[in-house]
């Protein structure tokens, strides 16, 4: 089972981000499914924990909802990540959210991006803010990131056809249908290290290793 | 004594939200002293202060806040929370503590922790992103020096030592007691476990599951190092309460330092934080109750300590605080005791660790007289000195 949160940054209802989220999860679903596997896609809306964001920033934890969502992003095998487009850039909450993971939860993690804005003049968003972004959090960028202004919801082939096209380069980087995907290497998380903590024998011995700092 | 109940203070220089008013450092540390007196007075068997070397703090230097106490109580343990295992040298901090334990016979024992204020590493030399190694070395020397007489050691965050003994050496032959305290970082809970000393979770501004995992970890560990069963780890905690007879009145009083405290403040609501973390502002009962409730999630524990004294709480609400904690605390003993299972052990104490060496020895290292002493490095260059030195004269 390959498991693909989406997350979306979408402020009014209805809205071209989740709009546009969903169109990727289900472009998503038809890409790994065609690969002949199974898919599970959880979406997660951060208009509903914009509160509990907040909250973590000043108080250092998440608590229950916003915890389930970080949760999901940890365990999923993918992650579909849309923004709208504020002052150039993707919007606070969106940030927040990535803010608040802890470091190597995105390690080697395929990430598709994708933006929504009013104007088609903001396309270029994905390039300079949202592929930096997931590129220091050491997460795998789709190469093609799936940008929206509200001419493209007007219809035509040119939006569904770039969704596909990303959606079957994330399947592709999810290693399905190909035998069992190996799970990709990523820096210790503190739930690791509660799994199978590191005894002290080999604490004491890494902590000394290096050379001398005084 | 089963489990000891006392408090913690981070010393922390707030401006009272409701008078904006903020004590100068000089009444906030006086004031520290009032409340630590205070604590014994109304029957708490533990006073801890945090160390902290920026403002607004006035928690540096805890040895001598530590031992200025000590000359005036005279049946409080005083311990800390915490020493800055990282930042302070183990070398200091084993000289420092062994002459309390002898000017308060053995009234002291401390907390290991970090620290997570970044730039207090620079400022001592340190990098905060070798915080965990710090604390492991560091510590591992620690305790070489007080089981030692003489000590020959190298490492990678101090000089090396030849021929070193830590003085004076431990009271009665047996180092105070030590705890280690970390919030979310499995490899403390790792070390404490290693040596079979106390783990403490703060308990206070974090969710119950942080506690609940790191204590689980600890004592499984503890177990696995062969120091007992896991029930038989040494567990304390935190706690933050504000209490008045009536649940309402603490309500509406606490409000107004909540909504502006350091940590927490501006952030969620006093509902949420109390529902969120163990804070408990109500009546006498609720506290109990609340406090009772935390061994349903760490088990049978031997330390209960609660901050009382922040976020501009003024001395005159502090010290009413620990009337109605004293008040309680018959209660909260009792209550324990039942519900305690069989074989967990008592809070450690320095009678109770010495009981356990076989006896109190005297520990002294005597050395002979010192001819060196009183030279300087301009003294070593005086051709009658260097005689001297070298045994001529």
């Amino acid at each position: 089972m390959t498991r693909i949160v989406v997350v979306s940054a979408g402020l009014s209802v209805p809205s071209s981000t989740k709009l546009l989220a969903d169109m990727l999860g289900e472009a998503t679903t038809r890409a790994v499914q065609a690969r002949g596997a199974e898919i599970e896609v959880e979406h997660i809306e951060l208009r509903g924990l914009a509160h509990e964001l907040t909250d973590n920033l000043l108080t250092g934890f998440a608590k229950p909802a916003l915890q389930t969502a970080i949760d999901h992003v940890r365990r999923a095998d993918g992650v579909i990540a849309v923004t709208p487009v504020f002052s150039a850039s993707y919007s606070g909450l969106f940030k927040t959210f990535f803010d608040v993971l802890e470091q190597g939860v995105l390690d080697a993690k395929p990430v598709l991006i994708a933006a929504t804005a009013g104007t088609a003049r903001h396309s270029l968003v994905l390039e300079h803010a949202l592929r930096p972004l997931f590129a220091y959090l050491h997460a795998v960028v789709v190469p093609t990131g799936v940008f929206a202004a509200t001419d493209d919801f007007a219809g035509g082939p040119e939006l569904p056809k770039r969704v596909d096209r990303a959606a079957a380069e994330l399947a592709a980087l999810l290693a399905v249908g190909g035998g069992t995907p190996t799970p990709a290497p990523h820096r210790t998380l503190v739930e690791d290290e509660f799994a199978n903590p590191t005894s002290f024998e080999t604490l004491l011995k890494r902590a000394s290793e290096g050379p001398p700092e005084f | 004594m089963g489990m000891q109940f006392g408090i913690f203070t981070v010393g922390d220089v707030t401006m009272d939200p409701t008078t904006g008013k903020t004590p100068t450092e000089h009444e906030r540390i006086k004031a520290t002293v009032e409340i630590a007196k205070h604590a014994e007075e109304v029957g708490l068997d533990v006073f801890a202060t945090g160390e902290h070397h920026n403002p607004p703090f006035i928690a540096s230097n805890p040895t001598a806040t530590l031992a200025y106490i000590g000359a005036q109580t005279e049946n409080i343990i005083l311990s800390t929370a915490t020493t800055l295992i990282t930042t302070t040298d183990p070398v200091l901090i084993a000289e420092d503590y062994a002459k309390i334990q002898h000017l308060t016979d053995g009234r002291v024992d401390l907390m290991m922790g970090r620290g997570n204020t970044g730039p207090v590493y620079p400022w001592f030399g340190k990098d905060i992103r070798q915080g965990i190694n710090l604390a492991i070395e560091n510590y591992a020397l620690l305790r070489r020096l007080w089981s030692e007489d003489v000590v020959d050691w190298s490492g990678r965050f101090r000089t090396p030592l030849q021929g070193y003994t830590s003085t004076p050496r431990p009271l009665d032959g047996v180092a105070p007691f030590v705890w280690h305290g970390s919030i979310r970082s499995p490899e403390i809970a790792e070390q404490a476990a290693y040596y079979g000393d106390g783990f403490f979770h703060n308990h206070i501004f974090w969710p119950a599951s942080h506690t609940k995992q790191m204590v689980q970890l600890y004592r499984q560990r503890f177990e696995h190092y062969g120091h007992g069963t896991a029930d038989q780890a040494i567990v304390g905690l935190g706690g933050q309460f504000f209490m008045r007879p009536n649940s309402q009145d603490a309500i509406n009083e606490f409000r107004p330092y909540f909504d502006n405290a350091p940590v927490y403040g501006h952030g969620p609501s006093l509902e949420d934080f109390s529902e969120a973390t163990p804070l408990t502002v109500g009546s006498p009962q609720q506290v109990i109750e609340r406090t009772l409730s935390f061994r349903e999630y760490v088990g049978d524990y031997q330390r209960q300590l609660f901050l009382l004294d922040h976020a501009g709480l003024p001395l005159k609400t502090v010290l009413e605080q620990l009337d109605l904690y004293g008040e309680i605390l018959p209660t909260l003993r009792a209550e324990f005791e039942k519900l305690r299972k069989p074989g967990v052990p008592d809070a450690p104490t320095h009678a109770s660790l010495v009981e356990k060496a076989g006896g109190a020895k005297d520990s002294t290292v005597y050395a002979e007289a010192d001819s060196a002493t009183g030279s300087s490095d301009r003294d070593i260059h005086d051709p009658e000195v260097a005689k001297v030195l070298e045994g001529e004269l």
